[in-house]
């Protein structure tokens, strides 16, 4: 009898799951992070964990305008060769050296500097960085360049403590310092990264939660379910086929926001032997095989109607979109009669496409989508690292990739499609969208730079080295008893006047 | 037997050595760099050249190999090109939930398994052996991916009983530990079981028609005694050196069910370092699980000479 009480005693003790401390959130994200050192770090859900942990020089708003969070405010010399920031005065890190100009010169120098980062190529129109004053930098620039400010609203802006990442060189990301709403705590691979309140944050009165812990769960469904069954908060990043089920769910909600990246097919225009086909060589082609998708069906069959159609790197609701080009309407005529001008009957084209169910689903209605105009396409699913070595090699005729996505123009055109751009895997190189996307970088004033990037836009959507599909969104689905999160453009959890609800 | 023990050890080193030359050959071959794999976003060619250059990436492969070799001599198992983490920290961080979940899905095993296939045995031919043989047909077709979604849905978010991830070190928080292990050990443990239970099941008949157990029953020993005494005993030798090899595939971890659990185990981390290129994780955990692996291997024997009279003479 005692033997029998024992053991249901022990099972009711299993079975009771234990409660969540108080004002702790538990999100769950996609992936796990990879190094947690802002110089040295490259994951997309490692920089959700630096939007707790990291303040930046500035930050984005709702529209993706550029915002200040450790700078105050910010100007260009006329010559465009200097930008001056001015920076605030009641800033401090996790480990209480205090936040000034020295501080902003330690860090972008590293950045520029440190043979781990990765931040060079961002950072690139640097020449230098000085401080002009206990809380004034200067940083002078070798070429003028608009995009600049923004790459400081992301991990080249993103400020750790100097002695911290003088003590630990690139170790840093083992026990990283910095100067956000949350202080490090603890970090267990594949499994958790704790971060608490640092109390003496400089907007303390916006933080609300005392402790957060991030879980990676890789699989949609599962993080789903351990968002149903209160084992987390909110998960990032739901898949677009179980919003149906969030939203029929109660006590969950959702949010969802239009990304600044795309989805994509790159044309292999000049990189290679494989360039050497009708698809590389003539852009009608291109057109024909654009015209022959319904980028709004692909939205509303592979997406659930949660993502967006579009056409150009930017999404139709930005202020960069060009609207005199808006999204084509799928036109199978008019593209037979491209083809039939190109002197084409058929095309056979092979895509290669990242092997995940999503992706791979999209490609197949493309197939089917262009067998009509005239386009037998072969679909070729690898394992998304070959994907990109055989896109650099040029092992490709059409090559369906994703891109994140940068708040400023520039990071979504210049290094895909100048000639020398760092990813311009198709080898596309056109000395008139050089010259347009080169000015844009050098002009400041955001009127005359949108004039310059329609102008491309006019050619790029001619010449099509990349065909854009439409835009990802990033979809959160929280518990009701989170409040006061918003979804930005960026896809980041910020933790500023978020609550719990008991 | 110590100089058996010996002589075992001494033979496996050189498999340690073909087993580590073949992973970082066949890594080789992987078709990806694993400097664009590193890169993501940021991989314009002077990053790419030089994470290339810092990696020795550009050395011959041999060379490569004897610095990795050279270092794991030293004790040095290299750092993870994804996070900088010392691989040697990885390793001991996942071995103890791996060896946790191990030991959990083998007790659920045998549990299930030895006592069905015992059953099974003596019940031959009966509604119950066909009972019991359609269960472990089931345990091995049913995929562990599904049956811990469906688990995770049913146990935790329908009922509420369990938590539907996680993990807590057994020595910070047991009854947490063993809440979050119990549904994977199972999920794992039922695809073993049913091995176990047809193991048991054809062993135990092969007992259970010898001549000693006629002689047994024809002194008058009543069933459970010639069951349990005499044929179990018997049984068992092949079950244990199953069992002790099955354990060692444990080790390995198990991928589907660590990902869907959100357990961070070996499983998960080999499958994430692959992935991403992680040259020296992978290395490190592939020696890890094969000395793991080789151990239990040298177990099973050692544990069935123990057990067997006649072995133990012929050492």
């Amino acid at each position: 009898m005692t033997r029998h009480l024992l053991t249901a005693t022990a099972l009711a003790a299993l079975l009771t799951a234990l409660p969540a401390a108080a004002q702790e959130l538990r999100i769950g994200l996609g992936d796990d992070a990879d190094i947690l050192d802002p110089a040295q770090s490259r994951t997309f859900v490692g920089r959700i964990v630096y939007a707790g942990l990291c303040d930046k020089l500035v930050d984005l708003d709702a529209d993706a305008q550029i915002i200040p969070m450790l700078a105050t405010d910010w100007s260009y010399s006329d010559d465009g060769l200097q930008l001056i920031m001015n920076l605030r005065d009641d800033v401090v890190f996790h480990d209480g050296t205090a936040f000034d100009a020295d501080a902003v010169v330690a860090n972008i120098t590293r950045s520029m500097t440190l043979p781990e980062s990765r931040r060079k190529s961002e950072l690139s129109s640097v020449a230098s960085v000085e401080a002009t004053g206990p809380l004034q930098v200067t940083f002078t620039l070798t070429a003028p360049d608009a995009s600049l400010i923004a790459q400081l609203s992301d991990r080249a802006g993103m400020m750790i403590s100097p002695t911290a990442a003088e003590a630990t060189g690139a170790d840093f990301g083992q026990n990283p310092v910095c100067s956000g709403p949350f202080k490090f705590v603890e970090r267990i691979q594949q499994d958790r990264i704790v971060l608490e309140k640092f109390e003496d944050y400089y907007d303390a009165d916006r933080i609300q939660i005392q402790r957060v812990t991030y879980r990676p769960i890789p699989d949609t469904t599962v993080r789903l379910a351990n968002l149903q069954s209160g084992e987390l908060d909110m998960v990032e990043r739901i898949a677009a086929t179980d919003v149906g089920t969030v939203s029929q769910s109660d006590g969950l909600s959702l949010q969802e926001v239009v990304g600044l990246g795309y989805m994509g097919i790159y044309a292999n225009i000049g990189n290679g032997d494989r360039a050497l086909t009708p698809m590389g060589e003539d852009a009608r082609v291109r057109q024909a095989f654009s015209l022959a998708i319904d980028r709004e069906a692909l939205n509303q069959v592979v997406f659930d109607g949660t993502s967006r159609a579009g056409n150009q790197p930017f999404p139709p609701t930005s202020q960069w979109y060009n609207q005199d080009l808006p999204v084509p309407a799928r036109d199978v005529e008019a593209a037979k009669a491209l083809l039939a001008e190109a002197g084409q009957d058929r095309v056979a084209v092979e895509i290669q496409h990242a092997n995940n169910p999503v992706v791979t689903q999209m490609m197949q209605v493309v197939q089917a989508m262009v067998a009509e105009a005239g386009f037998d396409v072969t679909l070729r699913a690898t394992e998304f690292a070959t994907l990109l070595s055989e896109q650099t090699a040029g092992n490709f005729q059409l090559s369906r990739s994703d891109w994140s996505g940068r708040p400023d123009p520039d990071g979504n055109l210049h290094q895909f499609v100048t000639c020398e751009g760092g990813i311009n895997d198709p080898k596309y190189c056109n000395p008139e969208v050089d010259r347009l996307l080169n000015e844009a970088r050098a002009v400041t004033d955001p009127a005359a730079r949108k004039e310059l990037y329609d102008q491309a836009g006019v050619i790029l959507n001619q010449d099509l080295p990349v065909i854009y599909l439409g835009h990802q969104t990033y979809i959160f689905a929280l518990d009701d008893k989170v409040q006061g999160f918003k979804a930005l453009p960026d896809g980041m959890i910020r933790l500023q006047d978020v609550t719990l609800a008991d | 037997m110590l100089i058996y023990i010996a002589k075992r050890i001494l033979i496996a080193l050189p498999t340690l050595l073909i087993v580590s030359m073949l992973v970082f050959g066949l890594q080789m071959l992987l078709p990806g760099d694993p400097v664009l794999a590193m890169a993501g976003e940021e991989r314009d060619p002077e990053t790419l050249a030089r994470i290339r250059e810092q990696l020795h990436l550009d050395d011959p492969v041999p060379i490569q190999y004897l610095r990795w070799l050279g270092g794991v001599v030293t004790g040095d198992f290299g750092t993870s090109l994804r996070t900088g983490e010392p691989v040697a920290q990885l390793i001991l961080q996942k071995l103890p939930v791996t060896i946790q979940l191990a030991i959990m899905s083998m007790i659920f095993a045998m549990l299930i398994g030895i006592p069905a296939g015992i059953i099974a045995a003596v019940k031959k031919g009966t509604a119950v052996d066909w009972l019991a043989n359609f269960v472990a047909l089931s345990g091995l077709s049913i995929p562990n991916f599904w049956l811990g979604i469906m688990l995770i849905l049913l146990v935790s978010v329908n009922l509420s009983w369990l938590p539907a991830s996680g993990y807590e070190s057994i020595f910070v928080d047991p009854v947490r530990s063993l809440q979050t292990m119990i549904m994977p050990a199972f999920v794992l443990g039922t695809g073993l079981a049913a091995t176990l239970m047809r193991h048991t099941r054809s062993s135990m008949l092969g007992v259970l028609s010898a001549d000693y157990i006629r002689t047994a029953r024809a002194k008058g020993l009543t069933g459970r005694q010639v069951v349990l005494k005499h044929s179990f005993r018997n049984a068992l030798l092949p079950v244990i050196t199953l069992t002790a090899l099955l354990f060692g595939e444990l080790l390995a971890g198990a991928v589907l069910t660590e990902q869907i659990f959100t357990i961070p185990g070996f499983g998960k981390l080999i499958v994430d370092a692959v992935f991403n290129r992680d040259y020296a994780v992978v290395q490190g955990v592939v020696l890890c699980t094969a000395v793991g692996f080789l151990l239990m291997n040298l177990v099973a024997d050692v544990l069935s000479v123990m057990l067997n009279p006649r072995m133990r003479a012929a050492l």
